[in-house]
């Protein structure tokens, strides 16, 4: 069995990773239902995230299962993208400085209210 | 040729110490079919697609000196007349996503079963909730273009919101409707049988690509709708 059979495991353990990835869901939903603002945010959502990624990766996608020679062909490449995110991060903060160097920027803006229109509720804000 | 695999991989080891086995001296590298591993590839050229668009979606909000629309209100829903919900759409998205990734990964293990019946029923399954999400994102789009977002513009904040919803949620959604096709004809295969022989490894590589989809969407999930 195992891998020359292809990847054969226990029904059990996807339903308990179906199940833990319904529940990391949730939570990530509360996340945004209870206003979570600030560090605590972006700390929760990227945690519930990288577990949600990491077991999607892990035991659905068998990538756990799997000999490293192929593990490393998957997960090695996309580490570069982490240097993409590093460089556009500088260039974002420079364009930004930019503008409101050049064309000024309210500090105290804040986008305006969302109206919902469709259905009978026509014009109702909130 | 899994004959070969399995022969090979009798004598190598695991871990460390099998990667450089694996790399050495003229032999096979990769013990999996050479469709799983084509569609690895595939999978992580598409990684680089979608951080593309991500970090390209980070770049612009950072950069604009305009406020950013607030994701929970925008896509806020009221149903039978009462208070909006903030992002319930959204979330009913993401769990029929999740629902249609366990039902995948039941079809795969039901395929190397040989139960190849449960395994074409399990991938329709799949194929039917993929389908609603897109209906769902349909909606979705049809809603906010309804409301005047627009690649260049949107009533409440930074214009990028338009473009960056539109070309990141699309080509999501592009993915979805090309798996939800994929599926289909798969299954269909499965069904008549066309794999007895060869063996159903393709019902895992199908599977591959579509948690491939669900796995794109929870960085979506986290980084245009909840941030």
């Amino acid at each position: 069995m195992s891998a020359e059979a292809g990847q054969q495991h226990p029904l059990g353990i996807y339903l308990k990773i179906w199940v833990l990835l319904f529940v990391l869901s949730t939570l990530s939903y509360l996340v945004d239902y209870f206003n979570f603002q600030g560090l605590l945010r972006w700390t929760l959502i990227i945690i519930f995230m990288l577990l949600k990624a990491g077991f999607i990766i892990a035991i659905f996608m068998h990538v756990m299962w799997e000999r490293m020679a192929l593990i490393l062909t998957i997960l090695g490449p996309p580490v570069v993208l982490l240097f993409l995110i590093g460089f556009m991060v500088v260039e974002g903060g420079y364009t930004f400085g930019a503008r409101v160097e050049h064309f000024g920027a309210d500090p105290n803006a804040q986008p305006l209210p969302v109206t919902h229109i469709g259905g009978e509720h026509e014009g109702v804000s909130h | 040729m899994s004959d070969i695999a399995a022969s090979n991989l009798a004598e190598t080891k695991s871990g460390l110490a099998g990667l450089v086995d694996d790399w050495s001296t003229d032999k096979q590298t990769y013990h999996v079919p050479w469709g799983k591993a084509m569609m690895w590839v595939f999978l992580v050229s598409d990684t680089f697609i979608f951080t593309c668009f991500l970090v390209g979606y980070m770049t612009v909000r950072m950069s604009t000196a305009e406020p950013w629309p607030v994701p929970a209100e925008v896509f806020a829903l009221s149903f039978f007349g009462g208070d909006p919900i903030p992002l319930i759409l959204i979330a009913i998205m993401t769990f029929i996503l999740i629902t249609s990734s366990g039902t995948m990964a039941l079809a795969v293990n039901y395929g190397y079963r040989k139960d190849k019946r449960m395994a074409a029923i399990l991938m329709m399954v799949t194929a039917a909730f993929g389908a609603s999400f897109v209906g769902m994102q349909a909606f979705e789009w049809t809603k906010l273009i309804t409301e005047g977002v627009r690649p260049w513009g949107n009533p409440w904040g930074a214009p990028q919101f338009g473009s960056v919803f539109f070309m990141v949620t699309g080509f999501h959604g592009l993915h979805v409707t090309a798996g939800v096709i994929y599926l289909s004809i798969v299954a269909r295969k499965v069904a008549k049988g066309h794999y007895d022989k060869k063996g159903f490894e393709i019902v895992e590589i199908t599977g591959l690509y579509w948690h491939f989809v669900d796995l794109v969407w929870v960085f979506i999930f986290a980084f245009f709708y909840l941030w």
